[in-house]
């Protein structure tokens, strides 16, 4: 607790050495930082809107992309994760207290803690990430779902169309969520291999469960029901079923091709993601893109707050706190919080939409 | 007249105190090339910006040069299509990003802000000057771009055409999420320092409205700013990594890029503008010598305009494929615009009426100001109608309204600014005669090069085009004139402010007869700003203010007969 | 501005039982959610229920481990103002988009796409 004379001739006679000229009093400065820092969570959530707000576009036009795309992600590693950085909330949230009343190995030790959190939050999301990898469930071009299940179709592309109707059978027998989600691959990876070719026995296929499910979920009305399976029509057919749903409706094509999504095929989920039938729904892949960008840009958050929780914890070693003097404990701590804050969302918007 | 405030001190002796204090103002202590660049002085960072963002306008202008020498003539003049893509996209990213934004907040207002809140610094000087180093970083990778080859998107980059084009949109995005990083900085750090370092007696209804205007757009600047930063990174990863979000493709959307991109671009447009409103409150009520009329519904619509620029970023997407509520909605809203930055015009317009103008050449300015950011709000209007711009959207049109806007407005309202403050800042006068011919210049030159835009505009000529029909070539001709006449005059004032800084006659400490606090401390102001907290009045009441033949300024002195 | 001395108590000393009740009610409202999600079937409702389970545990961090609930009101206002601007942006977008993207999957694109 040094204190020195500070000799800016600013009026105060006696200014401890983490006080700054232009401030008078200690709780004016520390009223004034965290002000700062409140701004500056401000400014980060704003930042995450842009994230939240392509969700939100999405998910409200396109619910099917997120029902379907989110079985894929795994809800208990979300929760541990989620209660991993609840935990290290606490504990940060403890290491200011810690530092308010002097307990400064306290305070050092709930500083690492939580900072192993955070490694503990970033080593799941890399169990999480390198699984997503390996199936090939990433973001926009780079959306190729290779998982093992679809080297077993790919090997046989005449029964593509077989595998399909397949598909959808062994996900109902499936016991085990890997294999489930083997399944949904398997039928995915059918589709987007044997389109022309099986076009016609995908057809009837699709048509069946097209008249299950309108039975099932009542949701679909019978028109809509039939455009689920556009995918699967023959163009001629599909051109005029097409024409008979709309004239007017402008399409987008791009160079890489734009197939039509039924708005009802979120009928086909059922809860928990332990179900699929019906045509898997196009543009998955913006549900990945979006799983990738938010919990990517949070990611980098949560190794910025550990490097901030490192550089508290040097300065905490070096004595450089006190109970006069916490500023830095509580706003880096602050920081950490808004991360969590975070997550809190994030969780349950992708992981538990079913 | 009982205001006991305003007493006088040392300090209202102007030129005199200010020789003696020569020792320690800002800009002589502490010597040396690096105390200035490592410095947590406001004043200096002010300084610092005030270099780098002239620079960058005169880049900018060079570019702006570059193209209406271009449209001279239809087909080639002297670059090609691709080459002419590319010197408007730098020409609207540098002036927007590098100079504007920053322009008014992060130069002047650094500068003023803290002197005119009563305060010794702003609340977090070591942020101050990180921001000014983003600045310099974000500059880096925006000029990158133009050796790295070039971007030809449009300040705007829309997608799907920023995706696909060959241009080195990364480094410009990057320089512009740098940039908006810095601008955030600036903006927190005023909001800190308005709310918590106010002195004793400075209530919020005393503060200056220059501050009530930086207020106003340091919330915008937190608010808006980090939406552009997710929309450039988004931009980054559609091109590295084919995220697909914007690209219609992959089902994307990229109507949706354009909310992303407006929802800050609208705001930064008030960002540019709402500070120079500021500039504007504080210079029609010190040279008209009377108290500014509607202090309160002044501050408020700062406060109004910040909020309601979140609300119609539409406006800008009417022919995007917006729908069509949206854009009923936001055409409406739009209107609601016109109410604050009515007030504050005809306020200022009152405060004018019966009071003794005095034409200095920063009130030279702030008259054009009210010409021309008057056109360029109305003009607005019709751009604002949904109908209208239905005709008009993307045409000359648009680019003479925003040019009276952002040029007419925002930049008239910084040399205002520029000339108002020269004296406080480097304790220099400028050759008053050349001022005048100076600000002449510019509002001849100006009204060249942009009132015949609006012509061709509303005749269907298309912004952005490299070639253009014959028929258009007269209102080419005289807006490239128009111009040539600019660059004159900006070399002038960029002349006779240079040789003010090695032969200017000694500024006194209030050479205009202001009375915000930065008129009480000596030219340049002293290193710590205040010696003592500062007794905080009634900004714009003159009448202690005296002029004083022997310092060629004005004094503060009680009037006689008064208590 | 007040002009206090320097020992002035600078921030709330928050009691541990409060940090620890605090910690055990978010885990009880993860469960929560987690159990609501897979074993409540609301249909459209199911989203609302995340949300409103998520802002009751964002209040609880933001109320007593982010001493909100103890600071100044002026950093409750710009949280609150932050999160009022995002909805503000994301409802305008959802209102816009909510007309318009329907059409940009629909109509004849896969004829084409399958050729």
């Amino acid at each position: 607790m040094g204190k020195k004379h500070s000799s800016d001739g600013a009026g105060h006679a006696e200014h401890p050495k983490w006080m700054q000229h232009h401030f008078d009093t200690p709780s004016q400065q520390f009223a004034s930082s965290k002000m700062g820092m409140w701004l500056f969570l401000a400014t980060e959530v704003l930042l995450f809107a842009g994230l939240f707000c392509a969700y939100a576009v999405y998910r409200a036009n396109h619910m099917e992309m997120f029902v379907f795309g989110h079985q894929f992600l795994d809800v208990k590693w979300g929760a541990i994760n989620t209660c991993v950085l609840l935990f290290s909330s606490l504990t940060a949230a403890w290491s200011v207290r810690a530092a308010q009343v002097g307990q400064k190995t306290l305070m050092i030790v709930l500083l690492f803690l939580t900072m192993c959190c955070g490694g503990g939050f970033m080593a799941i999301k890399y169990v999480e990430y390198s699984h997503k990898i390996h199936d090939g469930l990433l973001w926009g071009t780079q959306y190729k779902p290779t998982g093992h299940a679809a080297e077993v179709i790919h090997g046989e592309e005449a029964h593509a169309a077989g595998d399909l109707g397949g598909a959808h059978g062994r996900v109902d027998a499936g016991h085990t969520e890997a294999e489930q989600v083997a399944a949904i691959e398997a039928a995915h990876g059918a589709k987007a291999a044997g389109d022309a070719k099986a076009a016609g026995d995908a057809h009837t296929a699709g048509d069946a469960h097209a008249a299950g499910d309108g039975n099932a979920t009542t949701a679909a009305p019978p028109a809509e029901a039939g455009a689920m399976h556009a995918t699967e029509l023959p163009a001629d057919v599909l051109a005029i079923d097409a024409a008979e749903r709309s004239a007017t409706q402008p399409a987008a094509i791009g160079p890489r091709g734009l197939v039509p999504v039924a708005e009802t095929d979120a009928a086909h989920a059922e809860a928990g993601g332990h179900h699929w039938e019906g045509p898997i729904p196009d543009n998955v892949h913006i549900f990945f893109g979006i799983y990738f960008g938010m919990t990517g840009l949070h990611g980098i958050h949560v190794l910025i707050g550990m490097i901030i929780l490192g550089w508290l914890i040097y300065r905490a070693l070096k004595n450089d706190f006190s109970p006069e003097y916490f500023t830095p404990v509580d706003l880096g701590v602050l920081y950490w919080h808004l991360v969590d804050l975070i997550w809190i969302f994030l969780f349950p918007l992708l992981y538990l939409i079913g | 007249m009982n205001v006991t405030d305003t007493s006088i001190t040392p300090a209202d002796l102007g030129g005199y105190a200010s020789r003696e204090a020569e020792s320690e103002n800002f800009l002589s202590y502490p010597k040396g090339i690096l105390s200035w660049l490592v410095t947590l002085d406001h004043k200096r960072i002010g300084i610092l910006y005030l270099i780098c963002i002239l620079t960058a306008f005169f880049i900018g202008g060079m570019f702006a040069l570059l193209i209406r020498t271009e449209l001279l003539t239809p087909g080639p003049t002297i670059v090609d299509a691709d080459t002419y893509n590319q010197l408007f996209t730098l020409h609207g990213a540098i002036m927007i990003f590098l100079f504007i934004i920053p322009g008014i907040p992060a130069a002047l207002g650094n500068f003023a802000l803290p002197l005119m809140l009563g305060a010794k610094d702003v609340a977090f000087p070591r942020l101050n000057l990180t921001s000014w180093y983003l600045w310099l970083i974000g500059a880096a990778f925006t000029v990158f771009s133009l050796v790295n080859g070039g971007a030809d998107t449009g300040w705007t980059f829309y997608t799907p055409y920023s995706t696909q084009t060959d241009g080195a949109i990364i480094s410009i995005t990057m320089g512009v999420f740098i940039l908006g990083f810095s601008s955030i900085l600036t903006g927190l750090n005023f909001l800190v320092t308005i709310h918590r370092l106010r002195p004793p007696g400075m209530t919020w209804f005393k503060m200056p409205l220059f501050l009530w205007a930086i207020y106003g757009t340091a919330i915008m600047q937190v608010l808006a700013t980090p939406v552009i930063g997710i929309t450039m990174l988004l931009l980054i990863v559609e091109r590295t990594l084919g995220f697909g979000i914007f690209d219609p493709a992959l089902g994307g959307d990229p109507v949706l890029f354009q909310h992303f991109f407006w929802f800050y671009s609208h705001p930064a447009v008030y960002i540019m503008i709402l500070p120079a409103l500021g500039i504007m409150s504080e210079i029609f009520s010190v040279f008209s010598r009377k108290h500014i009329f509607g202090y309160k519904f002044i501050a408020f619509s700062s406060i109004v305009l910040a909020i309601l620029s979140f609300l119609v970023w539409g406006h800008h997407m009417f022919p995007s494929g917006q729908s069509q509520l949206a854009n009923f909605v936001f055409s409406a809203l739009t209107f609601t615009v016109s109410i604050p930055t009515a007030i504050k015009m005809f306020n200022w317009l009152a405060t004018m009426y019966k009071g003794e103008i005095v034409l200095k050449t920063p009130m030279l300015y702030a008259l054009s100001f009210m010409f021309l950011f008057g056109i360029g709000g109305l003009t607005g209007l019709f751009l604002g109608a949904l109908a209208v711009d239905i005709h008009l959207h993307d045409t000359y049109f648009v680019v003479a309204h925003f040019h009276y806007v952002m040029f007419g407005g925002t930049v008239i309202a910084f040399l205002a600014g520029l000339h108002y403050w020269w004296p406080k800042v480097f304790g220099r006068m400028y050759n008053e005669t050349l001022g005048r011919i100076g600000a002449a210049i510019i509002f001849v030159g100006f009204n060249m090069t942009f009132l015949s835009q609006f012509v061709m505009g509303s005749q269907g000529m298309p912004r952005r085009y490299y070639n253009y029909l014959d028929e258009y070539t007269i209102y080419h001709h005289i807006s490239t004139g128009g111009s040539y006449l600019m660059a004159v005059g900006f070399f002038l004032i960029a002349g006779y402010l240079l040789h003010s800084l090695l032969k200017g006659k000694r500024a006194p400490a209030n050479p205009w007869g202001g009375n915000t606090l930065e008129w009480h401390v000596p030219s340049p102001p002293p290193y710590y700003n205040f010696k003592e907290a500062p007794r905080v009045g009634d900004p714009y009441d003159f009448s202690e203010i005296h002029w004083d033949e022997r310092i060629e300024g004005y004094v503060f002195r009680k009037a006689e007969g008064s208590a | 501005m007040s002009h206090g001395h320097d020992s002035e108590q600078v921030g709330h000393i928050v009691p541990l039982w409060l940090l620890f009740g605090v910690f055990f009610a978010l885990i009880i409202l993860t469960a929560l959610t987690v159990w609501t999600a897979t074993h409540l079937h609301l249909g459209a409702f199911n989203i609302w229920l995340a949300l409103i389970i998520a802002s009751m545990k964002a209040t609880l961090v933001a109320l007593f481990f982010m001493h909100l609930i103890w600071d100044k009101p002026y950093n409750g206002i710009v949280l609150v103002g932050a999160f009022m601007f995002v909805i503000l942006f994301l409802g305008i977008s959802l209102m816009d988009t909510a007309e318009n993207m329907p059409d940009m999957y629909e109509g004849p694109a896969p004829a084409v796409a399958t050729e």
